[in-house]
């Protein structure tokens, strides 16, 4: 009887010594618990397939009822935001490049005499294509949410214009992306996504590696200063940062055709200090973490967010606003912009400014934090 | 004053949250000597050192470490001292050399090549010199640790337990070592276990629970423990032993190899004791007390650890 139970008796003696050690490891048991509330949370309210509400530029040349009918009718259909209103066309151009608006909707010049006439002017949506799924929601509304403004909304004398077929032609523009291939929007964004993952990573280990094979100790009994470690540790990643980025720009290129619009060195300045942002990071957790174990938990803790609420994976811009508020912490959201930016729409130094003084600022903020946590003593 | 002194703390206190591992530590330690650093596991030796070379910070209490102070000036101190931590703390996944270069690289020393390629010939380990650190034996693992810490020619150097775990054979080239570091004018102090070694040392500080119980050469040692110790030697010692112990007069009974030694402050007291079981063969003669004697007498005279352990 007691040679049958044995087996259980032993499975019971590594199970109560398991659940010890699991209890032991305040963060590991943090992670498990806070992770998947945080996620859910996170994950649940702030992704957003068919985004609504998504910034818009509105390029007017006149100030007609029809127009405004037609401007309110795309800004009650929820998808459209209007931040801003101009008659200068640089103007709407520069934003939709940077990114702070997703969408240009132009009337043009003359507009509402040409309806009057029946002569179906054109209402010109210009569309920030670098991100297809963004885009197609809003765009496919458009036209419906139009003729249905002319059709019920304009009565008296001018109702007929609202009778197929429509007085206006739309014509979108897919701007960047004119044929709205997701991988020219997925490709550069992965080269981010790859230099996250791997290179907050390996940093992650620098310090808690030391610790756990005990050579911290002589690495601190020896004359060497917080920055001087810490510099000479990230320093050989810059490299395997660099030989992934022209890894990913080559496959880019030959195995997705994706084109390149910009300056490479732009690009070649926004990947340094993307590179140098995410090795920071790394090393400020393996100032944090315990063990080699809790570095890979805080990293994996950190990639997700960054992967989702960065606009790698979802719109940014579809996004409540408190969820864009965090996904602007992520270096990685910055970095996307400046990516797309340079592969797609040909940016300008000036027009991706915010997103490399971001990406320093963090930067920044991070290395401080290593330099205060770094532990100079036993203690 | 200080100039004179190697090491010159007083009233060293460490606390580690509610527990206290030192409590009220002074060394004042001349340049050139050698001293021993004894005491059951736990007493504070490795934390004391720790502070010393300023890799803890003191709770309470001061001093200098080559005229450096250990609180503010740890950089300094860290530049001038070597130490070799209790466990080996090179980099097992890097050659031998490379342990060497990178320690050699990270002090500033001019000409590393020259410096690592003499080093490793001192060792004699040229020919060993592209295996992994990890893959030498325990004694070869600690002659390379020495050899890299006192490479930079450091003042004063400080080894915790380096001959723990290494064979009789080894450890006797490393106390060699030692000496001929110091003939060169290094400051070594050294922390161990074992008696032989403490023999060797110019003097002795002993620690137990975390307070210095006593300082001093080894006869100093010796004659202040106050003991009066005997020796026997035969067949029968081991069921004597048992009978012994615990008898009135004598302190301690211990065994030394085959033979017995039986401790007591009386002498007179002890005889009668030793006459009274004197129907077994085995024979007895009065010693001067070793040095293991005397200690085993400090640790019960330090009595229980009364630290607070958290």
């Amino acid at each position: 009887m007691t040679q049958r139970v044995a087996p259980l008796f032993r499975m019971w003696a590594v199970f109560l010594k398991e659940t010890v050690q699991m209890r032991r490891d305040r963060l590991t048991f943090a992670i498990m618990f806070g992770m998947p509330i945080i996620q859910l949370i996170l994950f649940g309210y702030a992704i957003n397939l068919n985004p609504k509400h998504l910034p818009a530029a509105l390029l007017v040349e006149e100030q007609t009822p029809i127009v405004r009918t037609l401007v309110q009718s795309l800004e009650s259909s929820d998808y459209y935001d209007f931040v801003l209103q101009t008659a200068d066309p640089m103007e709407s151009s520069d934003l939709l490049a940077r990114g702070e608006v997703t969408f240009v909707v132009s009337f043009p010049a003359g507009f509402t005499r040409e309806l009057v006439r029946g002569e179906r002017p054109q209402i010109l949506i210009e569309a920030d294509a670098s991100d297809p799924a963004a885009a197609s929601g809003a765009v496919s509304q458009a036209q419906q949410v139009l003729e249905r403004a002319l059709r019920h909304d304009i009565k008296g004398p001018l109702a007929q214009f609202g009778r197929a077929p429509p007085a206006f032609e739309l014509v979108v523009h897919q701007k960047y992306n004119p044929e709205a291939k997701t991988s020219y929007n997925i490709v550069p964004g992965l080269l981010g996504v790859i230099l996250t993952m791997t290179l907050v990573m390996i940093t992650s280990i620098a310090m808690t590696r030391e610790v756990e094979q005990g050579t911290m100790e002589n690495l601190l009994a020896m004359p060497a200063r917080p920055a001087e470690v810490m510099l000479g540790k990230i320093l050989p990643y810059v490299a395997v940062g660099a030989g992934q980025t022209a890894l990913i720009l080559i496959a880019a290129r030959v195995l997705f055709d994706v084109p390149f619009a910009g300056a490479f060195w732009i690009l070649l300045l926004g990947v340094s200090v993307f590179v140098i942002a995410n090795l920071s990071l790394g090393f400020t957790f393996s100032t944090i973490a315990g063990s080699q174990m809790q570095a890979m938990q805080l990293t994996f803790f950190y990639f997700l967010p960054s992967m989702l609420l960065s606009g790698f994976m979802f719109p940014f811009r579809g996004m409540p606003a408190w969820a864009q508020t965090l996904g602007e912490v992520l270096p990685l959201t910055h970095f996307l912009r400046i990516v797309r930016g340079v592969m797609l729409k040909d940016a300008s130094l000036a027009q991706l400014q915010s997103p490399l003084l971001a990406l320093c600022a963090f930067t920044l903020v991070v290395m401080t934090v290593a330099m205060v946590r770094y532990r100079r003593t036993l203690d | 004053m200080s100039q004179e002194l190697a090491i010159d703390v007083r009233g060293l206190v460490k606390r580690f949250g509610s527990k206290t591992a030192v409590d009220g530590v002074d060394i004042q330690m001349p340049r050139g000597e050698v001293w021993g650093f004894l005491g059951p596991n736990g007493s504070g030796k490795t934390t004391t050192i720790r502070m010393i070379c300023g890799l803890l910070r003191a709770s309470e209490g001061e001093g200098q470490c080559l005229g450096y102070d250990i609180r503010s000036e740890a950089d300094r101190i860290k530049s001038k001292t070597g130490y070799m931590t209790q466990k080996f703390s090179f980099w097992s996944d890097m050659t031998i050399r490379e342990n060497i270069e990178f320690v050699a690289r990270l002090y500033r020393l001019p000409h590393t090549r020259k410096v690592v390629d003499e080093t490793l010939d001192k060792l004699g380990l040229t020919h060993r010199q592209h295996q992994l650190a990890g893959a030498l034996s325990g004694g070869w693992k600690q002659r390379m640790a020495l050899a890299a810490v006192t490479m930079h020619d450091p003042q004063l150097l400080l080894l915790d337990e380096p001959t723990a775990g290494v064979d009789p054979q080894a450890r006797r080239e490393f106390w060699d070592e030692i000496h001929e570091l110091s003939l060169q004018g290094m400051t070594v102090l050294v922390s161990t276990h074992y008696m032989d070694e403490a023999e060797r040392c110019d003097r002795i500080v002993y620690l137990a629970n975390g307070h210095k119980i006593v300082e001093g050469t080894v006869s100093d040692v010796i004659d202040r423990s106050g003991l009066v110790t005997f020796r026997g030697e035969g067949p029968d010692v081991r069921h004597l032993a048992k009978q012994l112990k615990g008898q009135p007069g004598l302190d301690h009974v211990a065994y030394f190899g085959a033979a017995l030694h039986v401790s007591g402050e009386d002498r007179e007291k002890i005889r009668s004791v030793l006459d009274a079981h004197s129907g077994h063969d085995v024979a007895w003669q009065e010693v001067r007390p070793s040095l293991e004697d005397a200690f085993i007498a400090l640790m019960a005279e330090a009595g229980e650890d009364t630290r607070e352990h958290a």
